[in-house]
């Protein structure tokens, strides 16, 4: 309760400063609500003042029907009030929310998004965010009407009659006992139903999504066997949650109609009696009518209520709890650097238990070209990932130009680096944004340049709309080399003192390699270049090799001088060639 | 939506007698306002107590009977839903069963399993709304205006005005909204899209210190969101008022004119009630029936896609042809063989010319996008020619039995797949005639027996979803072994050792070798060094055939291979051999 209350308030602050549609929101609301339940009683006055043939007060009919007209256009406009206020703030609240946690997304550790799955992190700004929004909105439109429904009912139902009123308030709650009781058995079959959709779902995953593997061994009348099996329950089990669900309508109709026919009852004695007239019997009957759909809503907004209040949890949650990076580290921001590199003693792991980097030592000159090789998971990657303060080194310090990186000042640091991975990305926008992506207010004239220099100003000027084609998400519509050429180009654009090539050539083929090769080599030209690689092409021509293995620097060198070690070095360079 | 009526055919039954149950329903509840109506006006008027006794009980019996009657008509609705739920989904996976390779390609995995969930759950919910409010809806509008005609002509007409009207405001806002909504949605699309790149791209982000500038965006592109969403939140805010004007303005004119009727004597005060009741259920119906239209919508959308995934012709090819069983190893040969992806207008291999012997070991080799994965899939007739003709054993691929041909061509995709369960299943993948011992000795060839032993479970091991509990290396190990175990007479590895360290793939290759004469393999990759020991290699460049012959005769002809050779540096190694 405390923790909902917590959440409640955050909310509150995010809804302060549309406080005016605040307020404006709940007098428009209260305003229809009364207009609303004033509205039966005009009509049964009108009513009473028909009384048979020959007896109709027109007068005084003309008079209330022009009240009551007033009063429904009244609450029409009351009613597109409260709708526009509560639209106005949700739409706003959201679109605050979502952009604070976008912002927090990227201030986040690069340690953290690479160890959570990105769909969980996608589904709380989208999904929970928009999940969220529908429970306010509808909080705000029906959870208030709602209540002061019931109450203003309540309160000119008893000024009306007590007796009567006392028939629909004893019998109402039924109608919840009658909801709440199939409600309780439903829920355990929707959740039986959602079990097997899932498994289903699971089960189609594999299956629809790998059809050609299938195919090819023929293992198609067995997926279809299974299919079926689940298919049957899941329509056994849907059968039953639809059912039993969609019996709560027609029950709490049902009691409805109970409620109708004890007013009804209550009522005609009563007006038999004097001691109401008919009109009033017809302003009951049209109470018992509304009365138990506000009770009806407010629980179905409630469910939902708690379920928006779960969402905004976890976007609240996700805002705040997760490890951001730290700023007040490394302040000194610094300018153009020389490209100098120093590990120290750099030791480093993802978990405690497992070690990964130790004591590496190094030194790199300006301007020198580094390879690394090893086999997977020896810690090519990793001490990219340190270099550029993804991670943080455990223990030894890495220099550049003599400064310890952590007192640097992380942006400034990465000015100083260029980069091309393995994983090309590129982002939807044209092809000029892309290139410009480091650099926005480069000219037309410089992003052609840079593209000239990345071989990549031939196949762009060939696409249909040069540099202002569309990229769809991670540019799919280019072959993984073009991608891969935009990649280069866009650190063309802003040249680093330092380079890093992470793969960068490996989802290419080697003669197309060959190509980008040129690119490469001018891009290299005076930088201290990192290179990760797995083919020796790349390799052969760097001042120094380390080879890496279980996160050591086994041997270091020039190509021949490894090679006629006899080592780890000519190991993998012979299993790969030889027979 | 229409088309997809046959998979409910089987319950035609519950289909029609739910709807007439809902149908029953309604009736009495219309019939509740004029027995109102009469209570007041014997009951009351008159005092007559025993008269007002006999309605209520009327009442309570026909809510009760309605209760039955929905409470059927529910049921009904429900099972024919659920039953063309089952039926709709078995008939779409057996569909996505017989797509060829090229439509699946075509449509696209992520497209058929969304179609094969949400899509059919959406239609599902749709049949089940439809047989349980679409009649019913417009029978209380039209059932209503009856009523109303039937109590006095002249009023009738007022309901006559205001029943269009109502409908033309309610759906007309349904009509503006639901582009917008689109548009809402589209938009919200790209906030989506905005994360993702921004996580799958963090590192590109944080280096290049655009933080800030995609930040601005973001806020851009939600802005953008909120102004849409604030557009169509703006019209349909407007539908309870405006329904509400109308309904009561018809109230008012009903009191009027009614007064006018009581006066002269035609009508009477309790009729007066009734006639307003009916225009409360009135609006209530069509207010349920705008609801469902949007729901509705949503279905015929999702139908629309369903449908299009039936539109699919199926090309199965159905020959007879069955080899002799003793025969070890096929041969395997391709004659001006032509083939392209469907929808693309370039030819992805063209007139290419081949022939391998059985037991031969083929490399195959070639930049990416030059043809070899086409080009192998093309055997097991995965994907059809367009022109010319493949022939295993002989005999066109295509007047084959295509499960004799499948079963005994073994493949190792690219693409590593595994499944959840264990490594048993995954490697027998339902083929009944490999026992245990196969499965091990195919482990041992593919040299993963030793870690799969090392769980501790052997076969019954279970794997992840994807084979997620293990290494990229192990993942494809299991793949090959699942090709192994099935001692296919062709055996095709599709670049199938990329994740593979350089020991175990050299130690694959010798087992390879082993295994060449009792089966004919082909060897995919883009490394010279993987295929130069081949009995031949097939080098393809843009879908042709550039040089096919030993790795020696290749090197002194063929201008690509010399090309690959000199790319991987290997040009030097292979002369010094």
């Amino acid at each position: 309760m405390r923790k909902k209350y917590k959440i409640f308030q955050k909310i509150v602050r995010f809804i302060k400063p549309s406080f005016f549609f605040f307020l404006c929101s709940l007098l428009a609301a209260a305003c229809s609500v009364v207009l609303t339940l004033y509205a039966p009683i005009l009509t049964g006055k009108a009513i009473d003042d028909i009384v048979g043939s020959g007896k109709v007060e027109f007068i005084q009919i003309l008079y209330v029907l022009k009240i009551l007209a007033l009063a429904v256009l009244m609450t029409a406009l009351a009613q597109w009030l409260m709708n526009y206020c509560n639209n106005t703030i949700t739409y706003r609240v959201v679109k605050e929310i979502r952009t604070r946690a976008f912002a927090h997304l990227t201030d986040l550790t690069v340690e953290y998004v690479d160890h959570i799955p990105k769909g969980e992190i996608i589904s709380r700004i989208i999904t929970d965010v928009d999940q969220f929004c529908e429970g306010l909105l509808m909080g705000f439109t029906q959870f208030f009407t709602g209540i002061l429904t019931i109450i203003g009912t309540l309160f000119f139902m008893l000024r009306m009659n007590v007796m009567i009123s006392m028939v629909v308030i004893v019998i109402t709650p039924l109608s919840f006992f009658v909801a709440g009781f199939i409600a309780k058995r439903t829920y355990r079959m929707f959740k039986i139903q959602s079990e097997i959709r899932a498994e289903l779902t699971s089960f189609i995953n594999e299956m629809a999504g790998n059809q050609k593997l299938i195919r090819s061994f023929g293992y198609e009348s067995c997926a279809m066997e299974r299919f079926e099996e689940l298919n049957r329950q899941l329509e056994k089990a849907s059968l039953r949650a639809t059912f039993f669900s969609s019996i709560t309508n027609p029950s709490t109709r049902f009691v409805n109609g109970l409620v109708y026919t004890g007013v009804g009852i209550t009522g005609a004695f009563a007006a038999m009696a004097g001691r109401i007239s008919v009109g009033q019997l017809s302003c009951f009957l049209s109470y018992a009518n509304q009365y138990t759909k506000p009770f009806n809503e407010i629980s179905s907004v409630i469910a939902e209520l708690q379920n928006s209040i779960a969402c905004a949890e976890r976007v609240f949650q996700f805002i705040e709890e997760t490890p951001i990076v730290k700023q007040e580290e490394g302040e000194a921001s610094v300018s153009q650097l020389e490209g100098r590199v120093e590990f120290k003693e750099v030791s480093f792991s993802y978990n405690k238990e497992q070690p990964l980097l130790k004591k590496i030592n190094l030194k790199v000159s300006k301007g020198e070209k580094i390879a690394i090789v090893g086999p997977t998971g020896c810690g090519k990657t990793t001490l990219i990932n340190l270099l550029l303060r993804f991670y943080e080194v455990d223990q030894g310090t890495i220099l550049l130009d003599g400064r310890d990186i952590r007192s640097i000042n992380r942006e400034s640091l990465r000015k100083n680096y260029g980069m091309v991975l393995q994983d090309t990305w590129l982002k939807t926008g044209t092809v000029a944004e892309n290139i410009a992506y480091g650099k926005e207010h480069a000219t037309r004239q410089e992003i052609i340049e840079a593209a000239k220099a990345a071989h990549a100003h031939s196949f762009i000027r060939r696409m249909e709309q040069g540099y202002d084609t569309m990229l769809t998400e991670d540019g799919g519509n280019l072959s993984q080399g073009e991608k891969q050429l935009l990649c280069i180009a866009r650190v063309m654009l802003k040249l680093p003192p330092i380079l890093i090539l992470d793969e960068a050539t490996s989802s290419i083929d080697t003669r197309t390699e060959i190509k980008i090769q040129k690119a490469f080599q001018e891009m290299m030209k005076g930088r201290t270049t990192f290179i990760v690689a797995h083919r020796l092409s790349t390799i052969r021509e760097a001042d120094l090799i380390l080879v890496m293995k279980d996160g050591n620097i086994v041997e270091q060198g020039k190509h021949e001088a490894l090679l006629s070690r006899n080592g780890f070095y000519k190991e993998l360079y012979e299993s790969q060639f030889a027979n | 939506m229409i088309k997809l009526l046959p998979y409910l055919r089987n319950y035609w039954k519950e289909s029609i007698v739910g709807p007439l149950f809902k149908l029953l329903e309604a009736v009495f509840e219309l019939l509740v306002p004029v027995i109102v109506a009469r209570m007041i006006d014997v009951g009351i008027t008159e005092g007559n107590t025993i008269f007002v006794w006999k309605t209520c009980a009327i009442l309570v019996a026909f809510g009760g009977l309605g209760l039955i009657c929905s409470i059927s008509a529910q049921f009904f609705a429900a099972k024919a839903a659920t039953g063309f739920g089952r039926e709709l989904r078995t008939a779409m996976f057996s569909q996505i069963e017989n797509l060829s390779y090229s439509q699946i390609d075509q449509v696209g995995n992520d497209t058929l399993i969304v179609r094969l969930t949400s899509d059919i759950n959406q239609v599902q919910t749709g049949v089940n709304l439809v047989l349980r409010l679409f009649l019913r809806s417009p029978f209380i509008v039209v059932g209503a205006l009856v009523m109303s005609f039937q109590i006095d002509g002249k009023m009738g007409l007022i309901f006559l005005l205001t029943v269009p009207i109502l409908t033309v405001v309610i759906f007309g806002i349904i009509r503006i909204t639901i582009p917008l909504y689109k548009k809402v949605q589209n938009s919200l699309e790209q906030v989506l899209c905005a994360t993702r790149e921004n996580l799958t791209g963090i590192r590109v982000v944080r280096a290049f210190g655009t933080q800030e500038k995609e930040r601005v965006e973001f806020r851009e592109k939600s802005e953008r969101l909120e102004q849409l969403q604030q557009r169509s939140g703006k019209i349909s805010a407007c539908m309870n008022p405006l329904t509400y004007v109308i309904v009561n303005g018809g109230i008012i004119f009903v009191i009027w004119f009614g007064g006018k009727q009581v006066y002269a004597g035609r009508l009477t005060q309790g009729e007066v009630i009734a006639l307003v009741n009916y225009m409360t259920q009135i609006l209530l119906a069509l207010v349920a029936l705008a609801n469902l239209i949007v729901s509705y919508t949503k279905a015929v959308a999702s139908a629309g896609r369903i449908q299009e995934v039936f539109e699919l012709v199926i090309e199965k090819c159905e020959g007879n042809y069955e080899p002799d069983p003793a025969k070890e190893a096929w041969s395997v040969q391709f004659e001006q063989v032509g083939f392209s992806y469907d929808g693309s207008k370039a030819s992805t291999l063209s007139n290419l010319s081949a022939q391998i012997n059985a037991g031969e070991m083929i490399g195959v080799i070639g930049s990416t996008g030059a043809g070899k994965s086409s080009l192998i899939h093309l055997i097991p007739a995965l994907y059809l020619v367009n022109r010319g003709t493949v022939f295993v054993d002989g005999v066109d691929v295509r007047l084959w039995n295509q499960n004799t041909l499948r079963e005994q061509i073994g493949i190792v995709p690219q693409k590593v797949v595994l499944f959840r369960g264990s490594v048993r299943d995954n490697i027998k993948m339902g083929r009944a005639q490999i026992d245990d011992d196969t499965i091990i000795q195919a482990l041992k060839s593919a040299k993963a027996w030793e870690f799969v032993e090392k769980s501790g479970k052997g076969l019954d091991w279970i794997l992840q979803e994807g084979g997620k509990n293990l290494s990229g290396g192990q993942r494809q190990r299991l793949t090959i072994a699942r090709a192994f175990a099935g001692h296919p007479k062709i055996l095709i590895l599709d670049d199938s050792t990329s994740a593979l360290d350089f020991a175990t793939e050299r130690n694959i290759r010798m087992e390879l070798q082993k295994r060449k004469g009792t089966c004919t393999i082909f060897l995919v990759s883009q490394r010279a060094a993987s295929v130069m020991h081949a009995d031949k290699i097939m080098v393809l460049e843009n879908g042709e055939l550039a040089g096919y012959g030993t790795h020696e005769k290749l090197l002194q002809e063929c201008r690509v291979y010399q090309e690959i050779c000199a790319s991987q540096s290997l040009e030097k190694e292979g002369k010094e051999k």
